[in-house]
């Protein structure tokens, strides 16, 4: 993925609105074939980010290169809209039947009568929506209409295609459908994609880089397994679902193992850094492993602990529990071990988690 | 309540016998508010969806005065259309105070604000992020404009009906830069003023059935229209 070559460069972008900088992004890169996730909080700048990159918002400073080429006339940023297309939270559909809809950016190219009639019943094979090309795109459902649009953007055979929080304004079952039609459409076409999204799986699932957006910076980029689990700062890692974060003291470092001061108890994890230092430690819930009764001695784990359970939270496929063990923890596990360990408020359990699986961001202090 | 029975039979009468004079007044107020619709039109449009597109300084000043405009009483732009097109006035050079083209300014003045109006209101009811999504596609800026005014067409129907039913129906302005001069510039409003100053109920009667009818068949024949453009 890393070879292939560059599409799309930003250079020092800066976007403001009302005096106010809403966006600072020094490099944004864009390799052919990729797709990338922004991912962030709603306001973050992954919109204004998108739309500038589409040559819709004109930055207040910086430039945007197409294979290396500056983008600067009108005329070159019309090209520019020409071989992208993008799709918004809001299908904005037209007025009109969903064949007139998919056909419109065809129209604008100019594209002959019959041209057009084969690439648009292609690209609504393509998204399952052939039987409805007649139908008026008012009378679709949110998701019928999502597709449409979909549609529409995939019909231009664009190089690259910018989602902004495309299925958000969808129920579930649904999101989850268009979802899995998104990721075979990228996969089947090749396109390159850049996708803004508030939801990290549906980040995970799709794109082969991750970038966090906050306060109109990217914080961090890199492969989703990288950000996932080895996030830059705390605000990344609450992001991507590390559900403890908690503040800790190194004691003791040696041959790659530190010792780290956590409540009143000592935790052993992997890493480097030098007594004294403080740090950020973070362990995703599903690293966090329950034993209920005695541990038993017979464990990989170096860090064991007993634990208080204070709340047991069910969230469908899985449990969210909440602990007390001198500091705090959460825990994920199934409905079913929930039920065989019999946990419930208030029940003495054994908590335990590996020191390879505890990511340590190091604060200066 | 005879005068009225009297009235309305006469009317029929003139209306079925197709009367030549009836014919001329009714076929003059189709051409004059006619032209002047679709001179507000290519004015108010363009205009309208300028303004609703552009951001500026003042522009909600402007669209407060359009907005006003929409309420603009006739006699006010029949006097200033008088002042202009006097003699010595400004534009005396046309020579055209009393002629069925001072009637065409006159009312295409009354109705471009009309439509200015519902243009501004139509476009800038257009979802937000649409024009973003229309130049995404890959639309230049004159065919983004174009596909938003195609996409506000419904209320914009209103607009000319507004537009049509403002002009056909004034009479202010009409008798006073066209004179109801009888064969050359009057129109049905004006002759229903004159007839029933004259106390001719029966004739004044059939000039306002045939103005109901025709304001009725031009609004009914553009609702077609607007309800037809809505696909199924």
């Amino acid at each position: 993925m890393i070879d292939t070559p560059m599409l799309l460069e930003g250079r020092n972008l800066t976007v403001t609105r009302g005096g106010v900088q809403v966006l600072d992004v020094p490099e944004f890169s864009l390799r052919e074939r990729e797709v990338l996730s922004l991912i962030g909080p709603n306001g973050s700048g992954k919109s204004t980010l998108l739309l500038t990159l589409a040559c819709l918002l004109q930055p207040a400073t910086g430039e945007i290169l197409y294979r290396g080429e500056q983008i600067l006339s009108e005329h070159s940023q019309l090209l520019h809209r020409r071989r992208l297309a993008m799709v918004f939270q809001e299908p904005l559909l037209f007025d009109a039947t969903v064949y007139d809809n998919v056909a419109a950016g065809l129209k604008i190219r100019h594209m002959t009568r019959s041209e057009i009639k084969k690439r648009v019943m292609e690209t609504l094979e393509l998204v399952n929506l052939a039987p409805l090309a007649g139908r008026s795109a008012r009378k679709l459902s949110g998701g019928e209409a999502q597709r449409a649009s979909l549609a529409r953007a995939f019909a231009i055979k664009p190089e690259m295609i910018f989602l902004d929080e495309p299925f958000t304004a969808l129920d579930p079952p649904t999101r989850l459908a268009l979802t899995e039609d998104l990721e075979r459409i990228l996969r089947e076409t090749g396109t390159t994609a850049v996708l803004a999204t508030h939801d990290r799986l549906e980040a995970l699932r799709l794109s082969s880089r991750m970038a966090v957006v906050s306060g109109g910076r990217i914080v961090q980029s890199g492969p989703p397994a990288e950000v996932m689990h080895h996030p830059a700062n705390e605000m990344v890692a609450a992001f991507v679902g590390m559900e403890n974060v908690l503040t800790a003291e190194i004691k003791g470092a040696s041959e790659g193992m530190l010792t780290l001061l956590l409540g009143d108890h000592t935790v052993e994890v992997a890493g480097s850094g030098s007594p004294g230092e403080m740090a950020v430690f973070c362990i995703r819930p599903e690293n966090v492993t329950l034993t209920a009764g005695d541990p038993g001695g017979a464990t990989s784990a170096r860090n064991v602990f007993s634990a208080t359970i204070t709340r047991v939270i069910p969230m469908g496929v899985y449990s969210k529990i909440l602990l007390e063990c001198g500091f705090s923890l959460v825990a994920y596990l199934t409905p079913q071990s929930v039920g065989t360990l019999h946990l419930e408020e208030g029940k003495q359990v054994h908590v335990s988690f590996k020191a390879t699986a505890v990511h340590l961001i190091r604060t200066c202090k | 309540m005879e005068l009225i029975y009297e009235g309305i039979v006469k009317a029929i009468t003139l209306i079925l016998t197709l009367d030549p004079e009836v014919l001329n007044i009714t076929w003059l107020s189709l051409k004059v508010s006619g032209t002047a619709t679709l001179i507000s039109l290519f004015l108010g449009i363009s205009a309208g969806t300028m303004l609703a597109l552009a951001d500026f300084p003042g522009k909600r000043l402007l669209v407060s005065l359009v907005n006003t405009g929409m309420g603009l009483p006739p006699v006010v732009v029949g006097l200033f259309v008088t002042v202009f097109l006097w003699r010595n006035g400004p534009l005396g050079f046309l020579e055209i105070l009393y002629t069925p083209g001072a009637m065409i300014l006159a009312q295409a003045i009354i109705a471009t604000p009309i439509v200015t109006g519902i243009t501004v209101a139509s476009i800038q009811n257009l979802p937000a992020n649409l024009k973003l999504q229309i130049l995404a596609l890959g639309a230049s800026r004159h065919q983004m404009v174009w596909i938003l005014i195609k996409e506000a067409r419904l209320p914009l129907l209103a607009g000319v009906m507004a537009g049509f039913g403002g002009v056909i129906s004034e009479v202010g302005a009409s008798i006073m830069v066209g004179g109801n001069i009888k064969g050359y510039s009057r129109v049905l409003t004006t002759a229903t003023v004159m007839e029933t100053g004259r106390g001719n109920f029966d004739m004044a009667i059939a000039l306002s059935l045939i103005l109901m009818l025709l304001c009725f068949s031009v609004n009914y024949l553009l609702t077609r229209i607007q309800q037809r453009e809505r696909p199924r």
